[in-house]
């Protein structure tokens, strides 16, 4: 991220009209070569925010042609219970899952920076869920946490606790989805480990010598010469949890009784089951905007808990 | 600096060693319970696959099958024309991966090299859209494929692609500004087109990067579920990730098919591991640089 802060690549232009013929010629070159994006740019990325925006204010299923409805999708939204459902499932993930995962994956690391035999092996097992394509993990999940024959149960039944019926609960759905996110903490892991590395032997030594122990070294210096990573993962992670979407689609298409009804998941299925582009359309922005302010939130707050080695912020 | 902290340690009174050595035995324990409960999903996935059908619900379960039923895999991959929507994924990953890397390294060619006016603004732009979440463009991309007569084929899945990938853009750029600007310009000297100089100067020294962006294509494409689910409609075009959602077993209806699910989940799962293991190095680093996931 340091690396966006220099994301001016060179000296800055002359802007003048006109130049020397040379820089006209670099000039045209450098617009070519960037061409392609500038086309994709306008054809997947500038004209469909816009047309988001406009079917936003329409009602259309595809077939008929779209009307022109004002903020009646917005209003509907406000009356929609569902709605309500979704943001709410999706808000306890993020509010939980997040720093569950985040928690986890720093502890995990601190774990994994240690010299210990097989470490490679390690890093590698942890890894390994990761790269499991999500519909895998999604049936296999599925199966774990069948209140029958999965592992989950079973282990519990062992212990002589009753097992929940999990995904099959209105109460026990997320809270597994929670669970299992867990599992797939690799991402996280692997970038605060990079963290960890970057932070000087020195300063533990020092501590040491001065009496603090483990714990303490691990919140006073680890914590803070790693925020840079943390409000990194923060960031993707909270920006993913809004995105989920597989999971729920393939675990529990978004049950019982609307228990894990993910936004995105809703938003899907608003589009492209019920047909309703602009309902889904005016959802999509709402997601927009929730996604850009949590964001702008998080770089505000960062100010006062993100430590930079180099003193630049991004 | 390494050698020096190591060299100091080593000379360390032993118990200093003994201290230090403390949180590594700890580490190890807890790394090890860790890594049984990781694998435990995997593990109990490749024990389901091979299972004889009678003994899927036994209880407790084995954890090592028997009989071990290897045919639980052939008629799972019978099951359905799986040779068909392995054909159908590498299709697919394969020109998102020659797409997205391809031009990607021309675009970023240059925004790092190349000077004109509103270059940075411009780069700014890329770097927004890298942070655009998907769902925004979905509906209204969705409907211009529809408009083109694209849906349930392949191209809206790696057409795109070939307009560059932000990310991609953005980490080869930074790439390129690593590498001393003295190598152009000397080539430029000697008569080297621009074009010339991306193809002869500068390739050569980002293989790597670029190595390490193919493999995160390769990745992301066969991990793909969403944009199939919108797009393909006929079963003759399914990709593996929607043969996996849409998995039924003709042969016996009625029966339990866990156990061929779970062989088929096998079966999808180990392209990807199996690059993974070939190419741990590159991937670790890319995820670093990234930290995005799908």
């Amino acid at each position: 991220m340091q690396a966006v802060a220099g994301w001016k690549a060179g000296p800055q232009i002359n802007r003048k009209p006109g130049g020397s013929p040379l820089a006209r010629r670099e000039a045209r070159e450098g617009y070519l070569f960037i061409s392609p994006w500038l086309a994709g740019f306008v054809v997947f990325y500038a004209g469909p925010m816009v047309a988001s925006f406009v079917l936003g204010v329409t009602s259309w299923n595809l077939l008929n042609p779209a009307r022109w409805v004002g903020l009646d999708n917005f209003r509907q939204l406000i009356h929609d219970p569902l709605f309500w459902r979704a943001l709410q499932v999706t808000a306890v993930y993020a509010v939980v899952a997040v720093p569950l995962d985040l928690l986890a994956a720093l502890l995990l690391a601190a774990l994994l920076n240690q010299k210990v035999r097989g470490i490679g092996a390690y890093r590698t097992i942890f890894y390994l869920p990761t790269i499991l394509p999500g519909v895998v993990t999604a049936v296999v999940w599925r199966w774990v946490f069948n209140p029958e024959i999965g592992i989950i149960n079973n282990i519990l039944a062992l212990l002589r606790l009753p097992g929940p019926l999990w995904l099959a609960s209105p109460s026990w759905a997320l809270p597994a989805m929670i669970i299992m996110s867990l599992w797939t903490i690799g991402t996280a892991t692997v970038i605060f480990l990079g963290g960890l590395q970057g932070v000087p032997v020195e300063l533990h030594e020092a501590a040491d010598i001065d009496g603090a122990g483990p714990w303490s070294r691990f919140w006073r210096i680890t914590v803070p010469l790693v925020s840079p990573s943390i409000f990194f993962n923060l960031i993707t992670g909270m920006i993913g949890a809004f995105q989920v979407f597989t999971l729920p689609y393939i675990m529990t298409q978004g049950g019982p009784q609307n228990a894990t009804l993910f936004y995105v998941l809703y938003l899907y299925e608003n589009a492209f089951t019920y047909m309703k582009m602009g309902y889904a359309s005016a959802m999509a922005w709402i997601l927009f905007l929730i996604i850009v302010i949590l964001t702008l939130v998080q770089f505000r707050i960062s100010r006062r808990w993100v430590y930079y080695a180099g003193g630049d912020r991004v | 600096m390494s050698t020096a902290v190591g060299t100091r340690t080593r000379h360390a009174p032993f118990w200093v060693r003994a201290r230090k050595d403390l949180p590594a035995v700890a580490a190890q324990i807890v790394l090890l319970a860790g890594s049984l409960v990781v694998l435990a999903p995997v593990a109990w996935m490749i024990s389901m696959s091979l299972k004889d059908v009678n003994h899927l619900f036994d209880f407790p379960p084995q954890w090592v099958p028997d009989p071990v039923r290897w045919e639980n895999y052939v008629r799972a991959l019978t099951a359905m024309p799986f040779g068909r929507y392995f054909l159908n994924t590498i299709y697919v990953t394969v020109m998102s991966g020659l797409g997205s890397v391809g031009s990607s390294l021309v675009i970023s060619y240059g925004f790092a090299r190349l000077r004109f006016p509103g270059r940075d603004q411009l780069f700014l732009l890329v770097i927004a859209t890298m942070m655009l979440p998907y769902q925004v463009t979905m509906i209204p991309s969705f409907i211009l494929f529809r408009y083109l007569g694209w849906v349930d084929t392949f191209l809206p899945l790696f057409v795109p692609f070939f307009f560059g990938r932000p990310f991609f853009i953005f980490l080869l750029r930074q790439f390129f500004l690593s590498i001393p600007k003295e190598l152009d310009e000397a080539a430029r000297i000697d008569g080297c087109s621009s074009l010339g100089i991306l193809v002869r100067v500068l390739l050569p020294q980002v293989k790597p990067a670029l190595a390490a962006l193919a493999i995160l294509s390769f990745m992301w494409a066969w991990d793909d579920f969403m944009h199939p689910l919108i797009y393909i409609n006929s079963s003759e075009k399914w990709t593996l990730t929607l043969a996996l959602n849409g998995f039924q077993s003709p042969l016996d209806p009625g029966q339990p098919v866990i156990h061929l699910m779970m062989a088929a989940s096998v079966v999808v799962a180990i392209p990807p591991v199996v690059v993974f293991f070939l190419a741990q190095r590159f991937f670790i680093e890319g995820v670093v640089i990234s930290g995005i996931k799908g």
